[in-house]
């Protein structure tokens, strides 16, 4: 494996490093090879999972029910605004100074940094959906929370995704520093460079980098699945 | 054993407020001199990265509102960039361009692309075709129309990307300490159970993106003065 792969130097190395366990530069423990990059990889996708999902499960219906009833637009709309203004370095520092290191502490601070995006993507999505079809919709009898799931939802199910898709990307990023809060994910041979070792680091960067690509296209072909057919045809139809 | 990212002791435990990782005011301001340099470091990786990218982004976007063929090759492309976590791209950075501020700011450049070229080529979209047929008719060959008609009129879109350029770079820049490049994320990760340092450096990092997205709005405001006569009426 080393020879084959040499000419491509330190990356060579590196991507050695993932499939190869090694000594420590440290000494005394054993380091790298298939199944420690799995179970780096393993809590890095369970800690990213746990704050994608609360924060799913908190500003969905939350900015569906703002946008059904057509309040609260500023809140939902600068939301991401001020999100991106608060740095995730800082974001997690506050909350280890504050509440302390541990999983749930480090999963609220990924929470806080993913719901943004969910926010104003889904309440601009409901916003979005002609006025005529919802008025459509109640000419034809149907109830609030019936519109909201008939109607409202599936027209915004893109825009959804679009926020989601924004938000798995950047806390998949973001878990990569999640050490600092006593988590051990693939950002652990980043920032203790000294137990892995040079190659550790980078092998972990490499892992990092095509575990938040792969993220990104998923959820992006999700985002085309969702997609009603209706509102594909009106597209193609808008851009010919 | 040394590493360059080592934890820094950067406090004397003797004061009870200090020693029990508290928020201390006296500390702070016997200490804030320590954050001025990382302060203006981080200006500095912010506002090069923009430009560079600002540059970059505008030209391409330029060429493509031409060449439409070239949209989609280019979204990819700095798609994947943005995609790919700056921490990552530092590290992956690392072997060929050596610590520094030239890694950080390939990184922070690259991650900027795809937002600036995406708010150009929809700014330049969204002009309206009256627009451009009233300049056609007075005579404007295609590249005075669009510096004269076309770009001006896109500016509210391009600027709305800068903001947002901004305010990621300032936070993705905490970050540039990892390639070697200095800024506030030094500072915090230095101690990061201590709330007296972790609030000043995170605030002073909030607060550049405030002041940088604020001095953003300021100038489109003075260089847009119709979008103010229309919002006014």
């Amino acid at each position: 494996m080393s020879t084959t792969l040499a000419f491509l130097g330190e990356f060579g190395n590196a991507i050695e490093f993932i499939f190869n366990e090694h000594e420590s530069p440290a000494g005394g423990a054993r380091v790298g090879g298939l199944s420690e990059t799995w179970e780096l990889m393993w809590e890095h996708l369970k800690l990213s999972g746990a704050a994608m999902g609360v924060a799913c499960a908190f500003s969905v219906p939350l900015a569906l029910w703002l946008g059904h009833i057509g309040k609260g637009g500023f809140l939902a709309i600068n939301a991401s605004n001020v999100g991106r203004a608060v740095p995730s370095l800082a974001l997690i520092a506050f909350f280890v100074a504050y509440l302390g290191v541990g999983f749930t502490n480090l999963v609220l601070a990924l929470v806080l940094l993913a719901i943004p995006p969910i926010l104003t993507n889904t309440y601009t999505g409901v916003r979005q959906v002609d006025r005529e079809t919802v008025d459509a919709a109640r000419g034809m009898g149907m109830t609030g929370a019936q519109i909201v799931r008939r109607v409202e939802l599936p027209m915004a199910l893109p825009l959804i995704f679009g926020g989601i898709r924004i938000s798995a990307v950047n806390v998949v990023a973001t878990a990569t520093i999640a050490p600092l809060a006593g988590v051990v994910t693939l950002g652990d041979p980043i920032i203790n460079v000294n137990t892995y070792g040079d190659e550790g680091r980078l092998a972990a960067a490499i892992v990092v980098a095509l575990l938040a690509v792969v993220t990104e296209v998923s959820l992006a072909a999700l985002q085309r699945g969702v997609t009603p057919r209706g509102l594909k045809l009106d597209r193609r139809e808008a851009t010919t | 054993m040394t590493s360059v990212l080592a934890q820094l002791e950067i406090r004397e435990r003797t004061d009870s407020c200090v020693a029990d990782d508290g928020f201390c005011p006296d500390w702070i301001a016997d200490n804030l001199d320590r954050y001025v340099d990382p302060f203006f470091e981080h200006v500095y990786l912010t506002l090069v990265a923009v430009a560079i990218g600002f540059a970059i982004s505008f030209a391409l976007a330029l060429v493509a509102y031409r060449r439409r063929w070239l949209i989609n090759p280019v979204t990819q492309v700095t798609g994947i960039l943005y995609t790919i976590p700056s921490i990552a791209a530092f590290f992956l950075l690392l072997p060929l361009t050596g610590r520094g501020k030239t890694t950080a700011l390939i990184a922070l450049v690259s991650y900027v692309l795809l937002i600036i070229f995406r708010n150009v080529l929809t700014g330049l979209d969204n002009v309206p075709d009256e627009a451009k047929d009233a300049g056609r008719g007075m005579g404007l060959t295609d590249r005075q129309l669009l510096w004269r008609v076309e770009v001006p009129l896109a500016v509210p879109e391009i600027m709305a990307g800068l903001r947002i350029a901004v305010t990621t770079t300032v936070g993705l820049a905490t970050l540039a300490f990892f390639a070697g490049a200095g800024g506030l994320g030094g500072q915090i990760f230095a101690d990061i159970t201590f709330r007296s340092n972790v609030v000043v450096a995170g605030g002073l990092a909030v607060l550049l993106a405030a002041l940088l997205d604020g001095l953003i709005l300021l100038v489109q405001r003075g260089i847009t003065p119709w979008t103010r006569a229309v919002a006014a009426r």
